[in-house]
């Protein structure tokens, strides 16, 4: 037993030092001033996050938060502000002057913690049983996509086509200026 | 034993040394002379004349519209890696279901197409 | 022979766990080792292949390469690594510091880390995951970025256009080389390259999905900035892209990563298409390194063949040719498997 035990420390360690990096790139991603730093530091928050999904031993899921986030997501993000870049480059995330607005970025902030701490509270978290035995977890993924959420699956893919025409749509409106 | 995940991480871990140690060894050996921060040698590379304006400028457009058209396809892919690994258990109708997804996407790439959003200027 | 490797490491462990350490702990270290013999391998490898590659495109182009520096030139990269070794840091002033220091150790990382996955040879593999050609390809993705943070970081005009020319066109060419796996994934079922090999067992992948080799294959030379698709460090026109401030070990590192990513990619593809480490006579682990050559020295050829293509006709060859192609190799797979199927062949 004090090997499970000792294992068991590990693993916490572990987890401790990815939530430390992960936590302290998402401050990070608001403090720092210059624009492409935190998007940088957004990175360092997805593979932190990725990290985690690994440690769990969601290999699928890890993998598919570093090809989509890590890999697509940022490179957008990094292009969306190549294109909207005429600022000094350490000027790009000044504090918010107006009260309003801090007030209103409180009050958003204050409702989202609510809701996650109710969250946590009133979930039932039942324990995993044994070592968690290997299981084809891509395989029940795709019999759920295709099978039970076969609606869902196929609205992502209007979700994305919606996305790009609204884009390429946007995109246009933007060269004409 | 380590799990998978567990072999991983201590293989990344491993890697991260790799740089490190290749930079102590290049410190070990390279010239380390002292110049002005203002050196000719420190000026940014422009052919040989001296760089005017700024680099960290606005880009056009295009780059942005590739990226998203990429985003599109590459969450789809994140769709077919599961339904390519089950394909053949799951039967028929999840390789018509598929190819409706598929054929969805296909709409969208059209339609960026269709209006120049593929073109590279 | 055949499985000399995988006896020494049991050896070994066998070796620390009579010393009385625990099995986790012996696994770690065994995982070292591991892990220092293949940086140690690919490390040397690479100067044996720049050697290569320079000797060989210098016979394509009727040139005589490097011949002085040993027997047939054979010390010339080891000449170059050691002038690089010895090369002064430069950092210009205005690059932003940190991002312009990191980004070839994050490079080179990336690309050490896709060896975790590669079977070299009948149960040698760090980790048979069971998504290990998934995990290819995602961690491969990473690389995007540690090119745009060179080429920001950098503060250089020809290193940013370079790299975000690079990104565009490694975003471009990921997605046909993520669909021409599929076909594979469809035959097989499995994302374990350990599975994936052995399903080769018949017939290799390369005559069950041509196409989808000849995506893969052109696809992998865009992610991998190679000629003809070099665009993004085109030496005429952007000085060398995003590489063009980095001096010394920094910019070894850059050069480094490229030519592990190569072997990465070569090997992935002998994995996947052309049967991994199976082979008639010979080991395994001999196989592999084989056919790995062979694949790396059709991209040599190819390299040094065909003449650089512009941009927009690069971005264009993809998403108007390769994504339709290999979107309708994976609608051919699926037919064909059903068509077997009611044939009675598998």
């Amino acid at each position: 037993m004090s090997t499970a035990a000792a294992n068991l420390q590990l693993q916490d360690a572990v987890f401790v030092m990815i939530a430390i990096v992960t936590t302290g790139a998402a401050l990070g991603v608001v403090f720092l001033r210059n624009i492409v730093h935190n998007a940088l530091c957004l990175v360092l928050t997805f593979l932190g996050v990725a990290a985690v999904y690994f440690q769990l031993n969601a290999g699928f899921i890890g993998l598919v938060q570093i090809l989509v986030y890590a890999g697509a997501i940022s490179v957008l993000i990094i292009f969306a502000i190549m294109l909207v870049m005429d600022k000094e480059i350490n000027q790009t995330n000044l504090p918010i002057p107006s009260l309003g607005r801090r007030i209103a970025g409180v009050y958003i902030t204050a409702l989202l913690v609510i809701t996650l701490v109710l969250a946590i509270y009133f979930t039932a978290w039942p324990l995993a049983t044994g070592a968690g035995a290997p299981f084809d977890a891509v395989g029940m993924l795709a019999e759920l996509m295709l099978g039970d959420y076969v609606i869902a699956f196929e609205a992502a893919a209007v979700l994305l086509l919606v996305a790009v025409v609204g884009a390429v749509i946007l995109a246009k409106g933007v060269e004409k200026q | 034993m380590l799990t998978d995940y567990a072999t991983i991480g201590v293989f990344f871990l491993l890697t991260v040394s790799f740089p490190i140690a290749a930079m102590a060894l290049s410190w070990i050996f390279r010239p380390k002379p002292k110049a002005a921060p203002d050196d000719e040698k420190y000026t940014t590379y422009e052919c040989g004349v001296d760089t005017r304006g700024k680099t960290w400028i606005r880009f056009r457009v295009n780059y942005f519209l590739f990226a998203l058209v990429f985003l599109a396809f590459d969450v789809e892919t994140v769709f077919l890696y599961p339904w390519a690994v089950k394909f053949q258990k799951l039967g028929f109708f999840a390789f018509a279901e598929m190819i409706v997804f598929i054929a969805i996407l296909v709409v969208a790439l059209w339609y960026a197409w269709k209006e120049g959003a593929l073109e590279w200027h | 022979m055949e499985s000399l490797f995988i006896n020494l490491s049991q050896a070994f462990t066998a070796w620390l766990m009579s010393l009385g350490l625990s099995a986790g702990w012996a696994d770690a270290l065994l995982l070292a080792v591991q892990w220092t013999c293949i940086v140690a391998i690919v490390t040397l490898n690479i100067t044996i292949l720049i050697w290569l590659e320079r000797r060989v495109s210098s016979f394509f182009q009727e040139r005589l390469g490097p011949n002085r520096v040993g027997p047939l030139g054979c010390f010339q990269t080891v000449a170059d690594a050691l002038k690089l070794l010895t090369k002064e840091d430069i950092v210009p002033s205005a690059a932003d510091k940190l991002i312009f220091k990191t980004a070839p150790a994050l490079f080179i990382i990336v690309a050490v880390m896709l060896y975790a996955v590669i079977p070299m040879g009948d149960g040698m593999q760090v980790v048979d995951l069971n998504v290990g050609l998934f995990y290819f390809i995602s961690i491969g993705s990473l690389s995007t970025i540690c090119l745009f943070m060179a080429g920001w970081g950098s503060n250089n005009k020809w290193s940013l256009m370079g790299a975000l020319r690079a990104v565009a066109q490694m975003i471009t060419y990921e997605i046909p080389l993520a669909f021409s796996l599929l076909g594979i994934v469809m035959i097989t079922g499995s994302l374990r390259l350990s599975e994936i090999v052995e399903a080769q067992s018949g017939v290799w992948f390369i005559i069950l999905q041509p196409v989808a080799f000849l995506v893969y294959f052109i696809a992998a030379t865009a992610e991998l900035n190679r000629g003809p698709f070099d665009m993004p460090e085109a030496e005429q026109e952007l000085t060398g892209g995003a590489y063009t401030e980095y001096t010394g070990m920094r910019w070894a590192l850059f050069f480094l990563a490229e030519y592990t990513n190569l072997v990465a990619v070569s090997a992935l593809m002998s994995t996947v298409f052309l049967g991994g480490w199976q082979g008639p006579w010979l080991p395994s682990w001999i196989w592999i390194i084989i056919k790995t050559y062979l694949v790396m020295m059709v991209f040599f050829w190819v390299k040094w063949t065909f003449p650089r293509i512009r941009m927009d006709q690069l971005m264009s060859f993809s998403w108007k040719f390769l994504i339709p192609v290999s979107l309708g190799n994976i609608l051919f797979t699926g037919a064909g498997i059903y068509f077997c199927k009611w044939m009675g062949w598998c």
